[in-house]
């Protein structure tokens, strides 16, 4: 049951990466280009995602447990530290250069691009270099 | 990096998508408990002690193309730069930056917003900032030179 529903919630999210284009670099580049060539198309992306979570958020959390799991694992953290927003400004940079943030960069990988072939691996060694210096 | 490719202003589509990515963030927290961040997905499908949802979840993200095909007849539109060394670089930024900062824009600008999260708010500005001066950088001033 859990990797069934785990793969479909995966489609879910794949294919509302693509419908919405922030699957696409070029589309994330543009929106990234507030000076340029600007396509504010993303923000209604973040805007409707956002929007639609935070009202099913509350509907999950009337439940006194997830269905398939024991129990809700929800981050408890509240301070904002260094690691945090240098974090933050090191993806930044990467995304501003690439045009690919986690999720498209795993719905791209079908497309077999040069880029999205060196892109992935590579993002793959720094989650776990990241995970290292987070640690320490 | 690549020309600049004039992409269409498509809000319908992009907030239909978005209520999409929504609907699984939330299938993952009334399912399984859990933040659907994309990054953390990917670091738990490799050293989480659950790992099979989060193999299959990455799976299905793999897939969506594949359904995207069949069921418009075309594979999803996409132009992503050549620049071999750039995507290379941009790559190893994304996996630390999103490990450092415990999470990317699924998991701070889509759960964390939507759990009105103090942190991920701060690290939602910080990577839009950071990723919008980097590319007024790139295309304005050095001009196309990566």
């Amino acid at each position: 049951m859990r990797p069934f529903f785990g793969f479909l919630s995966g489609l879910v999210f794949g294919i509302g990466l693509i419908l919405s284009g922030m699957a696409d670099p070029a589309k994330v580049l543009n929106f990234l280009d507030v000076f340029g060539a600007w396509d504010p198309s993303l923000a209604f992306v973040m805007g409707g995602a956002a929007l639609t979570a935070f009202i099913g958020y509350r509907l999950a959390w009337r439940q006194s447990a997830p269905v398939l799991l024991p129990k809700f694992d929800i981050p408890t953290a509240s301070e904002i530290d260094v690691k945090l927003l240098t974090g933050a400004a090191v993806f930044g940079i990467g995304w501003g250069i690439g045009g690919f943030c986690p999720g498209p960069a795993w719905t791209a990988l079908t497309l077999g691009a040069p880029g999205t072939l060196i892109f992935v691996p590579m993002m793959l060694i720094g989650v776990f270099a990241g995970r290292r210096l987070k640690s320490i | 990096m690549l020309p600049i490719t004039p992409t269409d202003f498509t809000p319908w589509a992009s907030l239909g998508g978005g209520i999409l990515i929504g609907l699984s963030a939330v299938m993952v927290m009334a399912l399984f408990g859990r933040i659907a961040g994309i990054a953390g997905i990917t670091a738990g499908a490799a050293t989480s002690d659950d790992r099979g949802w989060r193999i299959a979840f990455i799976a299905g993200l793999i897939a969506a193309p594949l359904l995207w095909l069949v069921a418009s007849g075309a594979m999803p539109e996409q132009t992503v730069s050549g620049n071999l060394p750039a995507m290379g670089i941009a790559g190893l930024m994304v996996g630390v930056g999103t490990a450092l900062g415990s999470g990317c824009t699924s998991g701070h600008g889509v759960c964390g917003l939507a759990r009105l999260s103090g942190r991920s708010l701060a690290a939602v500005i910080t990577f839009l900032v950071f990723a919008a001066a980097t590319v007024f950088v790139l295309r304005h001033v050095i001009g196309g030179a990566v």
